[in-house]
C-alpha cells in the first residue's frame, strides 16, 4: 500500500442516506476474477441509462467529478453486501476519502484496507459541508484526524490507532498478523479443531 | 457475568496488544466463487499457503446458472470465475463442493446442513449473510476479500469487539406470521443502520419456539439491520438438529461438545449495551415497499407519505424509493399487481420454506400473469423436496423448479427481473436493481410469496389459509 498523505480536494456530493454497495457496484460486475477495471462500473446503474449512455444528471458525469478525491454522501454509507469491489471501484475512480455521518461496519473495514479513508463527522458539520454546494474544497489531515471545511472550520474525525498507523506508513494488516505466528500456533495447540472439512 | 457474545469473543482471542485490534481465531471459513479469486491471487503474489484447509470449505453458488447443469455455462465470464474457484481450491488443498458436487448449494445452507456450523464457533465468509450461522450460537459474520486472504493465510482476523444488542421476542406467532416477519419487523423498527457496530442476540419465548431453519432466517437478515452478526443461544432444538449430521461430533466427542455448548448461553444478570423488545402476538405478515430492507410495514398498512416526514434527507430517501418502486405514498400495498415470485435465497430456500410454499400451492394454480421461480438452497434440499413430492406440487401449480443457487436474490446468473417488473421475493435485499436493473422487489415470507403467486397481486396470506 502507498503511504496515505494529507491532501486538499474538491468534493463530489451524493446527498442520499443508506447508499448500499449494490449501488456502488451492481452484482453483475462481480463476475470478474480481477481487482482492476471496476471504476468503469462505479455507480453504474445511476451513472448510465438503459442504453449505456451517461446520465447527465448524475454527479459522476458532471464537470469536476474526474480528479476529485473526496466523496460526500448521507448517513450509513456502504450498507448491504460485503463486496470489497465497492472500495476498489471508488479508489480506482480516484477517491481517497468518503465523508458521511456514519458507515456500515463491513464497508468501513474494507475501505481502511484499501487506503480509502471513511471520515465520519457530526451531523452539523455534515450539513455545513452539504450546504457549501458544488465545487467545495476540503482538506484531509489523517495524522491530526481533521477535515477542514470550506469555511475554514476544522472538524475532528475518529480513526483507530492501528488503522491510522497502517495507512500513514503504507503497511497492510496481513504482515502484522503473520508476525503473530507463534501466538496462533499456541492457540491451535490449546484448542483442537472440532471439524475436519476435508473428511 | 457475560453474554454469549462476550463468551464467544473471549474464547477466540489469540493475541492482544495495546493500540492494535484483537487477533481472533476463526473456526470455520466458508468460501465461494465471487469474493475469493482476488484473495487467492494475493496468496500467490506473497508466496503464502492456506494455513488450515481442514477448517475451510468452498462451494459455487452466486454466479452459477439454476438451469439444467448438464449443459455448458453460457456466460463465459461466470464460467471462468467458477473454473477459477475449482483451480484455486485444488491448488491450495481446499475441498470444493463445486457445480457438479452432489453437496453443492448456497454457502449458508450447506454449512449447517453438513454439520460444519456448530455452537461456540467463529464462522466467517466473504458474504454479508454469514450472520445466518449465528442461529447455532456461533459468532458468524461477513468479511471482505482482504479479510478472506487474511483468514486463508493465518486462520485469524484482526477485529474490534462489537457492542451487544439484545432483541427480545416474546409471545406466540399467529397463523400466517413467520420467522421472516419477525426479522422484517425488527429491521422496520430499528432501521437499516440500527444495529451498526453491534451483534444481536435474539432471545425470548418466540425465538425459543422457532425451528433451526426459522432461526437461520432470523439471523440471516441481521446484517440488514446493520449488525454484522446476530445469534441465538443453543438449546435442545439446536442439539437435535446437529445430532447425526456428517460433520457433527460423534460418540464421546458429542458428549464433550454438548457439555461445552451448554455453558454458552448468556449468564443470568449479564448486561447488554442496548435492547429492543418485540411482541410476537401483535405481529402481522410483513412486506417491504421501498429500496432497503428497513422500508417495511405490516401487509395491511398504508405506504408512508413523504409529506409527513420532517427530516429532509429521510424524506428525500422515501420519495426516491417510492418513485423507483412506482408507488404512491399513503396508499395500501395490498392488491398491487406483480410479475414474478421468487422463492429461494439463503434466507428462505430450506426444506421448511419449500414445504410452507408447497402447502399453500397444493391443488391451486398460480396466476397466469406471474412467473414463479422456486430455487432450492442446496442439492440436499432438492433431494429432500423430491422425496416429499414437492416439485410435482410446484410444477402442477405452474411454478418453475430450478437447480440450487443464489439465483434471483443477487441476479448475477441471468435469473433477473426486467426493468419495471415487480416481484414478491423471499430473499433479503430490495435495493435498487438488486434483482435486475430497474426491477422492483417486495420482500416477504414464503407464505406471503406463495399467496401472492396465486392471486397475482400482493396478498395477505391470512385471507387464503
Amino acid at each position: 500500500m502507498k503511504k496515505y498523505i494529507n491532501f486538499e480536494s474538491r468534493v463530489v456530493t451524493l446527498p442520499l442516506n443508506n447508499i448500499d454497495t449494490d449501488q456502488i457496484i451492481p452484482a453483475r460486475f462481480l463476475k470478474t476474477t480481477s481487482k482492476q477495471g471496476l471504476d468503469a462500473h462505479l455507480f453504474h446503474d445511476w451513472r448510465y441509462d438503459v442504453q449505456g449512455n451517461p446520465n447527465p444528471d448524475f454527479v459522476l458525469n458532471q464537470p469536476g467529478a474526474r480528479g476529485a478525491r473526496v466523496f460526500l454522501a448521507g448517513d450509513n454509507f456502504g450498507c448491504g453486501s460485503s463486496r470489497e469491489h465497492a472500495p476498489w471501484a471508488l479508489t480506482q475512480f480516484g477517491f481517497r476519502a468518503v465523508v458521511s455521518t456514519s458507515f456500515a461496519d463491513i464497508f468501513r473495514q474494507n475501505s481502511l484496507k484499501n487506503s480509502l479513508l471513511p471520515i465520519a463527522i457530526p451531523a452539523d458539520a455534515h450539513a455545513e459541508l452539504l450546504a457549501a454546494g458544488p465545487g467545495a474544497v476540503v482538506a484531509v489531515d489523517l495524522v491530526n484526524q481533521t477535515l477542514t471545511l470550506p469555511g475554514g472550520r476544522k472538524v475532528e474525525f475518529p480513526v483507530d490507532e492501528f488503522s491510522k498507523h497502517c495507512l500513514v506508513e503504507g503497511v497492510d494488516e496481513l504482515g502484522y498478523i503473520l508476525q503473530q505466528d507463534a501466538a496462533i500456533a499456541r492457540f491451535e495447540a490449546a484448542h483442537p479443531a472440532g471439524i475436519n472439512a476435508l473428511a | 457475568m457475560r453474554t454469549i457474545i462476550e463468551k464467544l469473543w473471549d474464547s477466540h482471542v489469540v493475541y492482544e496488544r495495546e493500540g492494535a485490534p484483537t487477533l481472533l481465531y476463526i473456526d470455520l471459513h466458508l468460501v465461494h466463487e465471487v469474493t475469493s479469486p482476488q484473495a487467492f491471487q494475493g496468496l500467490r503474489e506473497r508466496g503464502l499457503t492456506v494455513r488450515r484447509p481442514d477448517l475451510t470449505i468452498a462451494t459455487a453458488d452466486h454466479s452459477i446458472p439454476t438451469s439444467d447443469r448438464s449443459f455448458p455455462i453460457v456466460d463465459e465470464i461466470a464460467a471462468k470465475q467458477l473454473a477459477q474457484l475449482e483451480t484455486n481450491c485444488s491448488g491450495f488443498g481446499i475441498r470444493c463442493l463445486g457445480i457438479h458436487s452432489d453437496l453443492q448449494g448456497i454457502v449458508h445452507v450447506i454449512g449447517p446442513e453438513l454439520g460444519l456450523t456448530q455452537p461456540g464457533m467463529t464462522v466467517v465468509c466473504g458474504d454479508s449473510h454469514t450472520s445466518t450461522h449465528g442461529a447455532f450460537g456461533a459468532l458468524a459474520f461477513g468479511i471482505g476479500t482482504s479479510e478472506v486472504e487474511h483468514v486463508l493465510a493465518s486462520q485469524c482476523l484482526l477485529q474490534r469487539q462489537s457492542k451487544t444488542f439484545q432483541v427480545q421476542v416474546d409471545g406466540t406467532l399467529k397463523p400466517g406470521v413467520t420467522a421472516k416477519d419477525i426479522i422484517l419487523a425488527l429491521i422496520a423498527r430499528i432501521g437499516i443502520g440500527g444495529g451498526t457496530g453491534s451483534v444481536f442476540e435474539y432471545s425470548g419465548s418466540a425465538i425459543r419456539a422457532l425451528s433451526m431453519e426459522e432461526r437461520m432466517t432470523v439471523c440471516n437478515m441481521s446484517i440488514e439491520g446493520g449488525a454484522r452478526a446476530g445469534l441465538i443461544a443453543p438449546d435442545d432444538t439446536t442439539f437435535q438438529y446437529l445430532c447425526g449430521r456428517p460433520h457433527a461430533p460423534k460418540g464421546a466427542a458429542w458428549d464433550a461438545a454438548l457439555a461445552r455448548w451448554k455453558r454458552l448461553p448468556t449468564d443470568d444478570g449479564a448486561a447488554y449495551g442496548r435492547g429492543v423488545s418485540i411482541d410476537a402476538d401483535a405481529l402481522e405478515p410483513m412486506i417491504t415497499y421501498g429500496t432497503n430492507p428497513g422500508m417495511g410495514l405490516a401487509i395491511t398498512a398504508s405506504l408512508p407519505d413523504p409529506a409527513q416526514i420532517s427530516d429532509p434527507l429521510q424524506r428525500d430517501s422515501v420519495t426516491k424509493a417510492l418513485k423507483y418502486m412506482g408507488l404512491e405514498g399513503g396508499k395500501p400495498l395490498l392488491g398491487h399487481a406483480i410479475d414474478v415470485v421468487f422463492i429461494g435465497s439463503c434466507t428462505n430456500s430450506r426444506i421448511s420454506d419449500l414445504r410452507a410454499a408447497a402447502g399453500l400451492l397444493k391443488g391451486r394454480k398460480v396466476s397466469s400473469k406471474v412467473r414463479v421461480m422456486v430455487v432450492p438452497g442446496s442439492q440436499e434440499v432438492k433431494r429432500q423436496a423430491i422425496a416429499e413430492g414437492l416439485p410435482e406440487i410446484f410444477r402442477a401449480a405452474g411454478c418453475e423448479w430450478r437447480e440450487p443457487g443464489c439465483s434471483m436474490c443477487i441476479a448475477m446468473n441471468g435469473d433477473q427481473l426486467a426493468p419495471g417488473e415487480y416481484s414478491v421475493s423471499t430473499s433479503n435485499r430490495n435495493f435498487e436493481g438488486r434483482q435486475g436493473k430497474g426491477g422492483r422487489t417486495f420482500l416477504a415470507s414464503p407464505l406471503t410469496a406463495a399467496a401472492s403467486a396465486v392471486t397475482g397481486v400482493v396478498t395477505d396470506v391470512r385471507t387464503v389459509l
